[in-house]
């Protein structure tokens, strides 16, 4: 099988992130790399770099990940986790601008089609432009 | 004056110290015009970097305070993590190859630059910029001058006050709209209690 694009799914709430993963993997099946993360370091509700950095690496992927965010600390937190990838990894990781839910489960079907990370990038932002 | 690293240690024990105990306070304004997480997340970063103090006062200035922004970043888990982080990893990235307190307005220059680029935002947007900004204005008007420190700190309480008729129109507060019209805004309030304790802990050096 090739690979496919990876995507990360950051939410302030563990369980929507979790939500949002079980409902893509429904739908597009074990095909896509799925990472989850929720919740500030003291397990509160907010996001934390450390936990998204990991998620980057349990959905990692040839092709790049694709990360779906909720509300603004999880994007200036998914954009500062990126950012301290090493630089050949960070080229390869976009945060898309997307509401969470639709955005990772339209940037999964896309991805589950074998598409490359800018593609999986536009559809989930199609959603935004629309 | 030339920087120590007593003094060093001394501000960065008391700029934490203030700001966990300012807690309560912060997470009052956030939660009149944001998600009400301000406090407890920079207490929380804050407590990180009270408990690195020793590490952070062993290494030279440039490191310590990316240190500083490194543990915030990781600890702080709001939007305020990555920007305040951003902060003193791009000071402590300019100190570098520089002196204090001569160069001040160069390296906390670097800092509210990198906010700026991590927010994608600008003074007048009520944001900490909004006190960030007028003090390295200050910082750059007034150096050498021997009533500095009191106009940085005149700066940033008055810089706080005019955030209250702005309009968010970035963050959290920005999903309010004119709703967000008559708050101070709280990353103003955490900026301006940070630059207060690093101001109060210089006039009372010996």
């Amino acid at each position: 099988m090739n690979e496919t694009v990876g995507i990360v799914i950051v939410s302030h709430s563990k369980d929507i992130a979790k939500g949002t993963a079980d409902m893509v993997r429904q739908m597009v099946g074990s095909e896509v790399k799925v990472a989850f993360c929720g919740g500030n370091p003291d397990g509160g509700l907010g996001t934390n770099v450390a936990s998204i950095i990991d998620a980057i690496d349990d959905a990692w992927s040839a092709k790049g990940v694709a990360i779906l965010v909720d509300l603004g600390g999880a994007e200036t937190n998914s954009e500062m986790a990126v950012e301290m990838l090493e630089p050949e990894r960070r080229k390869m990781v976009v945060v898309c601008n997307a509401p969470i839910v639709e955005g990772a489960v339209m940037a999964a079907t896309e991805a589950a089609g074998g598409s490359s990370l800018e593609q999986v990038r536009a559809v989930a932002e199609e959603l935004t432009a629309g | 004056m030339t920087l120590q690293p007593d003094m060093f240690r001394s501000l960065v024990k008391v700029a934490a110290e203030q700001v966990i105990a300012s807690a309560p306070e912060l997470t009052a304004l956030d939660q009149a015009i944001g998600d009400g997480d301000h406090g407890t997340n920079m207490k929380r970063g804050f407590e990180a970097v009270l408990s690195k103090l020793d590490t952070i006062s062993a290494q030279p200035f440039d490191e310590a305070l990316k240190t500083i922004g490194k543990t915030l970043v990781m600890t702080v888990g709001g939007a305020s993590g990555p920007l305040y982080g951003s902060f003193f990893l791009a000071a402590g990235e300019a100190l570098a190859g520089k002196t204090l307190p001569e160069d001040l307005a160069d390296v906390f220059g670097s800092g509210v630059n990198a906010v700026s680029a991590r927010g994608r935002s600008h003074a007048g947007e009520k944001t900490m910029l909004d006190v960030l900004v007028p003090v390295l204005e200050t910082l750059k008007a007034d150096a050498g001058r021997d009533d500095l420190i009191e106009r940085v700190r005149t700066t940033a309480s008055e810089a706080v006050e005019r955030t209250v008729p702005m309009q968010a129109t970035k963050g959290r507060a920005s999903f309010l709209g004119a709703r967000s019209v008559g708050h101070v805004d709280p990353g103003a309030r955490s900026s301006c209690v940070l630059l207060h304790a690093v101001c109060s802990t210089l006039e009372a050096r010996p």
